[in-house]
């Protein structure tokens, strides 16, 4: 790293290459709006080599010299807690093991909150690199009357302090300058600082108390209280009551927003794969190339981006929430609920998103600090009931609980719907208390999180969290499933069956029986068969591992009633009427049930599998969740079927 | 006394925080310095985390917490 300097600082490539420059602050000090503002739209997202961290990069120009802004995770001092505090701190440090060397820092400094976040400047000053502090949120300090010398306070810190305002646009061209200015020299400490840091007392102490000298002298704070708002607005939404009660209501408008206003563009693109699918087949020739593109990649890849509507919409909600300042209030509100299954507050949210999609839900863990409280969350995320087991309970209730009540008035559907929900909630909490204390054991973290005035949320900055987050799950989820679809298309389609006429139903049902899946169906029919399934059910099990809402459209072509999803009615009469060999039918109510329990506890999403394997880089974590939720599955539709027929029900 | 122990409404001084722990350590670099005035807000609705206010923002925090911070509350005159 040092070398890299070292050349730069020869001169030879001085003028042609790119500059670095870092992007350090507190959290909530507007960094991001700040990075949003420098670097436009257009962000480079990627992990840092070999962990998880995000490497989020933009272009910005001093001058006329092109620059790449690094933007580094949040963070509150040089003493890391975390994975991303730890990246951030190497960085700033220029520690060898830094993954970036910069030519200089823009440190962004809350201006209404002015002492805490100079105490991270104190600790970046005492390194060699540059440092030029971008002074936010000027608009609001002036608002409530304080004043800053800002020359003082640069002389304070032995560093330039730029005044900015990242949403009007002011103080970025003066950044810039003064940030071309600041490379190539190096960082000096003050000399007060350098006194107070050699005294006595602890080295956390000092530097506050040499902070609080220069906020004294540069700052006049007007007494009136910056926080009377956000307190007034807190006063209901962290109340005992209604702010529990307003929780509510907002995640009501969430699920409500998810499951209603995501169907129409989902229905679009599904109606745009199946036309997309039929043109294929129009213009290809006949065949397996037609079969692998349409059956295998356009159904597949299509199956999964359909949920695309429902994940964008859902990271509006959540970039919203957090952009105001509400998310933490939630993980304020529920921190003593989560607590006590050794979960942090912050793992609320993640786990209620869930009930949408996995996905995004598992994604919104990056806010949680601690490693193994990650991992347990996500871990029990793919709980929550999400909207792709939906088909699979429709279809189950409608075929064998369709119009029955219970006490006369209640639809005994919408009990047994329930029910399925909250047996994911007890399992995923049951599960997170047993992690905790086994494999992904330590001590309930620390909850110090700091609640940040309410702000108006920022278009760009939901927007670029959105494109970015959907960008994502396009990108690193749609290869894996590109490469499941195929095989899992393959076993489906090998071997060909004999010369029938292509095209009929029954001809389709047999090629499936015929097919390898068909023959995993028939051998993995002992294994399942206490589970009170038969092979259909074993190919239509095998290949909802792709997606759960497969099974519906699988136990179509099974049953003859036609490919088509959505004739729910067709199908559920059809299962209804199949018999066994010995007369007997082969679905009953309890099939149902123990097939329903099946599908709340295994882990049938490969998106889901994908992304965790992008989440906690490895494979060990997907493949873990994949068997234990699989075993679970096993024995959760055991109890139920053989517990169901020992108390009488059939 | 304890910050732990603070009522809602009431506020005072900072007079130790036990760095030696990472917890105390941690707080101290959020602000939670000897000398500093803190007030409390309030408790979420089980009773924790609390809320406060120091150096011109609120930091919520758990009680176990909050226990390695010592408050004088009679001292109104940190600084804020």
């Amino acid at each position: 790293m040092r070398s890299t300097r070292q050349a730069q600082m020869d001169g030879a490539e001085h003028q042609t290459r790119t500059r670095v420059i870092a992007l350090a602050g507190n959290p909530n000090a507007g960094k991001t709006t700040l990075f949003n503002a420098l670097t436009g739209l257009r962000h480079k997202v990627a992990n840092y080599p070999g962990v998880t961290v995000e490497r989020r990069s933009g272009r910005w120009t001093l001058g006329d010299a092109p620059a790449e802004l690094v933007d580094l995770p949040g963070l509150y001092s040089l003493d890391a807690t975390s994975m991303d505090e730890e990246i951030a701190r190497d960085v700033l440090r220029g520690s060898s093991a830094s993954p970036v060397s910069p030519d200089a820092i823009v440190a962004v400094v809350d201006a209404t909150n002015l002492e805490r976040n100079l105490y991270l400047i104190t600790q970046i000053i005492e390194h060699e690199t540059p440092v030029v502090v971008a002074l936010t949120m000027m608009d609001l300090f002036e608002e409530q009357g304080h004043v800053v010398d800002i020359e003082m306070l640069s002389k304070g810190l032995g560093v330039p302090v730029i005044p900015v305002d990242a949403r009007k646009g002011t103080g970025i061209s003066e950044l810039a300058d003064s940030v071309a200015g600041a490379v190539g020299t190096s960082q000096e400490i003050p000399t007060g600082l350098a006194a107070e840091l050699s005294g006595e007392g602890s080295e956390v102490f000092a530097p506050y108390r040499y902070i609080s000298g220069i906020v004294q002298s540069a700052v006049k704070h007007n007494d009136v209280d910056a926080h009377r708002f956000s307190d007034r607005v807190d006063s209901v939404l962290t109340h005992k009551f209604w702010g529990l009660l307003v929780l509510l209501g907002i995640l009501l408008v969430v699920f409500q927003a998810i499951f209603s206003w995501a169907t129409l563009p989902m229905d679009l693109l599904e109606a745009g794969f199946g036309a997309l699918g039929e043109g294929a087949r129009g213009i290809l020739p006949e065949g397996i190339l037609a079969d692998l593109l349409v059956d295998g990649v356009i159904a597949g890849v299509g199956g999964i981006l359909v949920f695309l509507p429902q994940i964008i919409l859902l990271f509006v909600f959540i970039s919203i929430l957090e952009d105001t300042g509400y998310m933490a209030r939630a993980a304020f509100l529920l921190d003593r609920l989560m607590s006590r299954i050794g979960l942090h507050g912050k793992a609320f949210l993640p786990l209620i998103s869930s009930f949408a999609c996995a996905i995004p839900g598992i994604m919104a863990t990056r806010t949680i600090e601690d490693r193994r409280d990650r991992l347990a969350t996500i871990m029990i995320a793919p709980f929550m009931s999400c909207s792709a087991r939906l088909p699979v309970y429709v279809l189950m209730i409608a075929a064998f609980f369709g119009g029955q009540t219970v006490f006369g008035f209640v639809s005994l559907g919408a009990v047994i719907m329930l029910g399925m929900y909250l047996l994911g909630i007890v399992v995923a909490i049951v599960v997170a208390f047993i992690l905790k204390r086994t494999v992904l054991k330590a001590p309930t973290p620390p909850f110090m999180m700091e609640l940040p005035p309410y702000r108006m949320p920022s278009v760009r900055t939901v927007l670029s969290n959105v494109l970015e987050r959907a960008g994502l799950f396009v990108r690193r989820a749609g290869t894996v499933i590109l490469a499941i679809s195929i095989i899992l298309w393959a076993l489906a389609y090998f071997p060909r069956g004999g010369a029938a006429e292509p095209g009929t139903e029954t001809v389709a049902s047999d090629q499936l029986e015929n097919s390898f899946a068909g023959r995993l169906g028939h051998a993995i029919e002992p294994a399942i068969e206490p589970l009170g399934y038969d092979w259909k059910i074993g190919v239509a099990l095998i290949a909802s591992f792709a997606a759960r809402e497969v099974l519906v459209s699988t136990l179509s072509i099974l049953y003859n009633v036609g490919g088509d999803a959505d004739e729910t009615d067709g199908l559920a009469s059809a299962l209804r009427d199949a018999k066994r060999a010995d007369g007997l039918p082969v679905w009953t109510p309890l099939t149902s049930i123990s097939l329903m329990v099946f599908f709340v506890l295994a882990m049938q999403c490969m998106s889901t599998v994908a992304i965790v394997r992008r989440e906690t880089n490895s494979w060990r974590w997907p493949l873990f969740m994949v068997v234990y939720m699989t075993v679970l599955a096993y024995l959760g539709a055991f109890v139920t079927y053989q517990g169901g027929r020992l108390l009488g029900f059939s | 006394m304890k910050l732990s122990d603070m009522p809602a409404g009431s506020s005072g001084t900072v007079t130790s925080v036990d760095d030696s722990s990472r917890v105390g350590r941690r707080l101290s670099e959020l602000g939670v310095v000897p000398g500093v005035r803190v007030s409390v807000i309030k408790h979420a609705p089980f009773g924790d985390p609390v809320e406060v206010r120091l150096l011109r923002y609120n930091l919520a925090l758990r009680k176990e917490e909050a226990a390695v911070v010592e408050i004088d509350p009679a001292s109104a005159n940190g600084r804020g």
